[in-house]
């Protein structure tokens, strides 16, 4: 069980959190059908580093961009996102 | 190839066990195969044996980058059944019923494949109608459901919890009854041993790191044991199948997540089928040296690290322990993790991938294993054709493009919330 | 002194004393039978790594099989009982599978068996049965087992000197310390060898750790290392099959560390030789275990077999105790062990035991080539000490060989993990030669697995170690190979021709020893870690004695039948008084969210595939929501309640799975938006009043003329504000009443009583599922499975055509337009009725074309009807199909409708 630091509480365990999806299958909202298509149907899924959208669900419940190594769970970064992220 | 049978064991008995042969060679690699597999897993090898022994091709090799069969297929449940609702899968996995029970013969290995029954637990009348509507639909094309009333339930399995007041009260069951077990390692030993004995080359310890191009086709493979030239170039590496299609360049409709299973110290039979629920995501199963074998929902989030969360085992535990109150006094003795390849639809895929050449078999989620017999015969007969075998037509790379996708739980892309 | 039993014979232990010190105490040398030859077996260790000495302890649910001996602190009226013999332990029939042995190699049953799987089964029931240990309870535990949470700065684990000393160090700098120890006393290796530290010093360490705030925990394993530093600790608060003394048997700890420091030790190795499992062989610090903390001298006359230093401490240690030692084989060569005072023979390796009603009698070993013999009843050995690297190889570590000591030590870690003292450090010992005699020469006692059998897989291929592990089944005993490993991987190399670093190494994995289930469910395993979530109106509803319905994490009244009637009769006496008259019904669960903002609107229309800007205040409609790949996953409606303000309703069953949608498009896709999405599931209660005189009773009870069908007001009902939409799933007139939950019985009372004044009726799921498939109106979970289109369920018409919603690119795709899909139809039964879940086929034999999704009776003419998805089911109308349910029997034969049986104009909404 990891233990993410939410940018807003600190760090949490991980039980606090929820993964959404990676930031690679973010369909934006203007995409073209094809881009759509390519964002939710394939992946990088690296074995390494990647950028993971998770949401301190039982906690703040704000949703936020972890880049996580996925062989040893190392977090190098835990960023908000949205207006919270700014200044 | 010494033949096994209770023949030769007594000769072994009475001569030391002097005349036994290695299962399989340990050739060095050629220059050349008409067909390389990549990955030398259940599925791998069970793809040489059939393309050996149904297409006559033998000049195969299959490339495992550690031992055979150290994979999904050595970490799994070892569960066995085709109960599926959607026509694609119920068929598919049917027909690989079918090869289980007589794999055994077919391999003179034996591979342990036990029909003890694969149940499904329904705990409301809405469960009981799901039920009845998935043992419809395998039953009008040909496959063995049953539904179970309660007392039926509580007969085949009496230490299940049956009270009424219970969170989840057990109201009846679906059984496939050819449904059960094997011994995972056999299968992959008992492909392996009958594709070598075929003429197949597995090497193992022979990763492979790229693909040789020519114009835009592969015709061979870059592995830390040399460059092998190929005609063909099957992918059959299930948890890693993005890595490797990676190196063709290829993204994947497919998220590797961690799986993890347990087993309990060994006790006497307690446990007589293979018990699934409808609303408990936990599975058990007790193998035949006693372990009750324990399996629960993926950890829902990307990963490789073959560990998993003690939570999500811990959560396991307790449905497993709603359901059959009497282990609570057994102790898990080891847990492991598999890293499966989540598919955006929960369904396998294989079948032709944009580069000429290479084919891809993968994206199994956590039921790959009892695919086994099925994946390697359909997936040999694309490899040795080009094309696909009307059993794995549907499970095309390109049917999430097209919106063909094939999902069981009707729960979407996301395999998170599968 | 305690009293204890062991297969229902009375005896008596000291204080203190293992399950294991009180047996030998009494003189019980054969405890337990192998797993697979059956073979007479003793006590080998004084620690968590026996793997021989397994007994089941504990009556009733409390009873605990395969619980190691040396792992058990005696308490009074211990009842333990040895396993896997019959009829006794002294005379076990399974034996015979000895006589068998040279037939059930490794392997074995991978090469018979063959035939049917019918066949193997038939083999396989006599396997099942022999295998196993002990027996699993059958009655329910009567104990709770708790789980914690904690943090530290500092987790040392092992309280021997270098885990004491490490853990009053960082306690006595300010450091928040949880020191672990899994025997129940602290430094426990100091009373073994009590020259180098005394229990003085370990009574004042422990005391100067537990000022500066230390945390120490006896009888606590930390038996996983997971990621980030977190720990699980395993504590038992009562020994098992004892009655905890607060209802608590044992508790699991999840600590987060700072730093986590490994003083786990090392555990001694066996050697390998004939016989070498014969009871009354034993490890040689195991023995002085017994000989110095437990004052137990389990033999007259020992030999003691070694290849170090570190045994001539046991034979000083029998000496003192008035044992004789026979003699000391020292594997090296001299003048090692010359000046020990004890006859030892040099380059001397053993060989064979022999032994005589289950008990040791003579040893035989080779001394510079020449076997000697000697008479014995006790035979230590020491072939070495495998460091605890298990917590340091779960936290991600890597090992390096320490050829001294001819075994792995931890080196680099990913995780903040140390390891000190003995585990980091073994003590040297002498390579010794293998084994002459591997056929009997055990190395997985519990499995009986040989270096025969390590030979055989070498042979047949099974080469990696993973391969052998597998095969031989080498290491998979409820010891996971704490004994074995080394044993197989040095005879792994030797085959292999290369050293043991060389060989490969198998994965360490959690459990460090074994875990009870119950602890690991912890209060879950009552209500299987799924809470349910109460109405608020929940006390009303049961006083009435309803059937209630699971649904999500809910329970709803499914029925409330009067006067003996059946589930069927009272829902279609409920559903006709919604037909008829009027009907009352909770639909509180309703996910239910509000919107509001100048974006809201904007927002909504990403979130709905319909229109929702053109909605006038006080107005609501109809919608659904696509995922992002353009099916269809809920639907429910929408509602402007002012400018800026609106009311979003969804499933049930879908609520979690709408608010995370919901929070991530606001939060993730439109952060530019001003909008405010907030879920109000639980907020509102809801109350539903359906049917042709639901108007009159809404008038009464609002005191005007209620809303028109699809629109919203705010109103007050018995002096409570509350929302009024017009809405209806029924089919008729209808209103849903939306209220703060804590006042919801209020209004809930008064409805009721308007209700009942008019003769209407209470009712339940069951009665709304009637209404709502003679209707139409579709269930997600049942029409709506995530596998349909908005074209399949007819829905097309109402998407919003300037697109912009999720879900508009996904629908686009080919497929989703081919021929050959599923499409929403109706079901008339011309004779039955109409099984639900049933599949729809041409014929008897053909393959499906569809199913039935939901199926009802028509409530006020009767026949069975029904909803369901049919291949290009809309072109199909007329066909006459098959619903066939072959695992229930049933079946009927249906015509093809439009799945409106019930006023498709929508008449009866209108005034």
């Amino acid at each position: 069980m990891m233990l993410i630091p939410c940018p807003h509480c600190g760090p949490r365990a991980q039980s606090e959190f929820i993964y959404e999806r990676t930031v690679d299958s973010v369909v934006p909202l203007d995409a073209t059908s094809q881009e759509a298509m390519a964002k939710l149907f394939t992946r990088n899924n690296p074995r390494g580093v990647d950028d993971e959208i998770w949401r301190h669900t039982y906690g703040c419940r704000a949703w936020m961009v972890l880049s996580r190594h996925r062989v040893t769970n190392e977090i190098s970064e835990c960023r908000a996102i949205g207006p919270e992220a700014l200044p | 190839m010494s033949r096994y049978s209770a023949f030769s064991l007594l000769r072994g008995a009475l001569t030391g066990h002097r005349h036994w042969q290695p299962a399989w060679r340990d050739p060095e690699p050629k220059s050349h195969y008409d067909i390389i597999i990549i990955g030398g897993g259940g599925h791998g090898l069970a793809t040489a044996y059939y393309l050996a022994k149904v297409h006559g091709l033998t000049n195969i090799a299959v490339l495992e980058k550690g031992w055979i069969g150290g994979g999904n297929t050595g970490r799994n449940t070892t569960i066995v059944r085709s109960n599926y609702r959607l026509e694609p899968l119920h068929n598919f996995f049917e027909f690989g019923l079918k090869l289980w029970h007589g794999l055994s013969d077919e391999l003179n290995y034996n591979v342990m494949f036990s029909p003890r029954g694969a149940m499904f637990l329904g705990h409301s009348d809405a469960d009981m109608v799901k039920l009845a509507e998935r043992g419809d639909a395998m039953r009008c094309d040909g496959i063995d459901a049953d539904l179970l009333t309660r007392d039926q339930v509580a007969k085949l399995e009496p230490l299940l919890d049956m009270s009424r007041d219970a969170r989840f009260p057990i109201q009846g069951g679906l059984i496939q009854r050819r449904g059960g077990t094997a011994r995972h390692d056999a299968v992959a030993w008992g492909y392996g041993r009958g594709a070598d004995s075929l003429g197949v080359d597995i090497i193992q310890k022979c990763e492979v790191t790229g693909f040789v191009r020519d114009g835009g086709a592969v015709v061979g493979v870059e592995t830390t044991r040399g460059r092998i030239g190929a005609g063909r170039v099957g992918i059959c590496v299930a948890g890693h199948s993005g890595h490797v299609a990676g190196l063709a360049g290829l993204k994947l409709p497919v998220e590797s997540q961690t799986l993890q299973a347990m087993v309990t110290e060994g006790v006497k039979p307690m446990i007589n089928s293979v018990i699934m629920s409808q609303s408990l995501h936990c599975y058990i199963s007790q193998s035949d040296k006693g372990g009750v074998v324990f399996g629960g929902d993926p950890d829902n989030w990307p990963s490789y690290a073959q560990r998993g969360h003690p939570m999500v085992m811990e959560g396991a535990v307790a449905q497993g322990l709603a359901l059959v109150p009497a282990l609570s006094r057994l102790r898990m003795v080891r847990t492991w993790s598999g890293v499966t390849d989540m598919s955006f639809d929960g369904a396998p895929i294989i079948g032709e991938t944009p580069v000429p050449n290479l084919f891809l078999n993968g994206g199994w989620c956590y039921g790959g294993f009892k695919a086994t017999p099925a994946s390697g015969w359909t997936y040999a007969h694309t490899l040795a054709t080009g094309k696909p075998h009307a059993l794995n037509a549907p499970f095309s790379l390109d049917r999430f493009e097209r919106g063909a996708t094939i999902d069981e739980t009707g729960s979407g892309p996301m395999p998170n919330s599968r | 002194m305690i009293n204890f039993s062991f297969d229902g014979k009375a005896y008596t232990a000291q204080v203190g004393d293992t399950l294991a010190a009180a047996l030998l105490r009494n003189g019980i040398g054969l405890v337990g039978r192998s797993f697979k030859y059956h073979r007479p077996r003793g006590i080998m260790t004084a620690g968590v790594e026996e793997p021989n000495a397994l007994v089941t302890v504990g009556e009733g649910g409390r009873a605990e099989p395969n619980t190691r001996a040396t792992d058990v602190f005696v308490y009074e009226g211990l009842v333990a009982r040895s396993q896997n013999r019959w009829p006794n332990l002294s005379f076990d029939i399974g034996s015979v599978l000895g006589l068998a042995a040279p037939a059930l190699s490794a392997g074995f049953y991978y090469k018979t068996f063959f035939g049917s799987a019918k066949k193997w089964m038939f083999y396989e029931y006599f396997i099942r049965k022999a295998a196993g240990l002990g027996n699993a309870p059958t009655q329910a535990d009567p104990d709770r087992f708790s789980h914690r949470a904690a943090f530290c700065d500092v987790l040392v684990v092992g309280a021997g000197p270098a885990g004491m000393q490490a853990a009053l160090e960082a306690a006595e700098s300010g450091k928040r310390v949880i020191l672990v120890e899994q025997d129940n006393i602290l430094g426990a290796s100091l009373i073994r060898d009590p020259q180098e530290l005394d229990a003085a010093w370990i009574e004042a360490t422990a005391a100067r750790i537990r000022a500066a705030g230390g945390r120490i925990l006896t009888r606590t394993t930390a038996s996983g290392y997971w990621e980030h530093d977190l720990v699980t600790l395993t504590q038992r608060l009562s020994e098992p099959g004892q009655t905890p003394d607060n209802g608590v048997a044992q508790r699991l700890w999840h600590v987060r560390a700072g730093q986590v420091i490994l003083a786990s030790g090392s555990i001694e190795r066996p050697m390998a030789f004939a016989h070498n499992d014969r009871p009354g062989v034993m490890l040689s610090q195991a023995l002085r275990s017994y000989v110095r903390r437990f004052g137990v001298v389990p033999g007259k006359r020992v030999v003691i077999a070694t290849n170090n230093d570190d045994a001539y401490k046991t034979a000083q240690a029998m000496k003192d105790a008035g044992a004789q030692i026979v003699a000391v084989l020292d594997a090296r060569p001299a003048p090692a062990g010359a000046n020990s005072g004890h006859r030892v023979y040099n380059n001397a390796i053993p060989l064979s035991t022999k032994g005589a009603r289950h008990c040791l009698k003579n040893v035989s070993a080779s001394v510079d080539g020449q076997t000697l013999e000697w008479d014995a009843d006790l035979l230590a050995v020491s072939g070495g000490f495998t460091p605890v690297v298990h917590l340091h190889m779960q936290a991600g570590g890597t090992l390096d060989w320490n050829a001294d000591a001819q075994a792995f030590v931890p080196a680099s870690s990913r995780q903040n993990v140390t390891t000190i003292g003995g585990a980091a450090e073994p003590q040297p010992i002498f390579k010794m030669a293998s084994a002459a005699k591997p056929k009997k020469s055990f190395i997985d006692f519990q499995n009986d697995v040989t270096l025969a059998d390590v030979d055989l897989a070498w042979a047949e291929g099974y080469r990696s170690v993973e391969h052998l592990k597998r095969y031989t089944t080498l290491g998979m005993a409820t010891d996971q190979g704490k004994l074995s490993n080394m044993a197989a991987l040095g005879r792994l190399a030797e085959k292999q021709g290369v050293a043991i670093p060389e060989a490969g190494l198998t994965t360490f994995r959690p459990p460090y020893t074994p875990v009870t289930m119950g602890l690991l469910a912890g209060a879950g395993a009552k209500d299987a870690g799924a809470h349910v979530r109460r109405l608020a109106l929940y006390d009303l509803h049961a006083a009435k004695n309803p059937i209630w319905q699971p649904l999500g994490y809910w329970f709803r009244p499914r029925a409330y039948p009067t006067g003996g009637e059946t589930l069927a009769q009272a829902a279609l006496r409920e559903a006709k008084a919604v037909r008829n008259n009027v009907g009352i019904t909770d639909v509180s669960t309703l996910a239910k969210f509000e919107v509001s903002g100048p974006d809201a609107a904007a927002f909504l229309e990403i979130i709905c595939a319909t229109t929702v800007s053109k909605l006038a205040v006080g107005r609501g409609r109809y919608t659904f929501m696509l995922r992002e790949d353009g099916f269809v996953f809920d639907d429910g409606t929408v509602w402007r309640l002012d400018e800026n303000r609106y009311l979003l309703t969804s499933s049930t069953g879908g609520a979690d799975r709408m608010a995370t949608h919901i929070s991530y498009v606001r939060q993730y896709l439109c952060p530019h938006l001003r909008v405010s999405a907030v879920n109000v599931q639980e907020h509102y209660a809801g109350i539903a009043i359906a049917g042709p005189t639901a108007k009159a009773v809404l008038t009464t009870l609002i005191g005007e003329e209620p809303p028109r069908h699809m629109s919203t007001v705010p109103a007050v009902i018995a002096g409570v504000p509350v929302i009024i939409l017009a809405a209806s799933y029924s089919g008729e007139r209808a209103f849903e009443i939306y209220i703060t939950a804590s006042d919801a019985a209020t209004v809930w009372a008064a409805c009721e009583a308007e209700v009942m004044k008019v003769g209407g009726a209470l009712y339940g799921l069951e009665a709304m599922e009637f209404l709502r498939i003679e209707k139409g109106h579709l269930v997600v979970g049942g029409e709506v499975d995530g596998r349909m289109t908005p074209h399949d369920l007819a829905l097309d018409k109402m998407l919003n055509k300037a697109g912009g919603f999720i879900g508009a690119s996904g629908l686009a795709r080919p497929a989703l337009a081919e021929a050959g899909r599923r499409q929403l139809v109706g079901l008339e039964a011309l004779d039955g009725d109409i099984p639900e879940g049933s599949m729809l086929i041409p014929s008897e034999g053909a393959s499906p074309q569809g199913h039935v999704s939901a199926g009802a009776f028509r409530i006020i003419e009767g026949g069975s009807v029904a909803l369901g998805q049919l291949v290009d089911g809309f072109s199909r109308h007329g066909e006459i199909l098959i619903a066939s349910s072959p695992t229930r029997g049933q079946k009927a034969r249906v015509r093809v409708v439009a799945p409106h049986f019930y006023d498709p104009a929508g008449e009866r909404y209108r005034d």
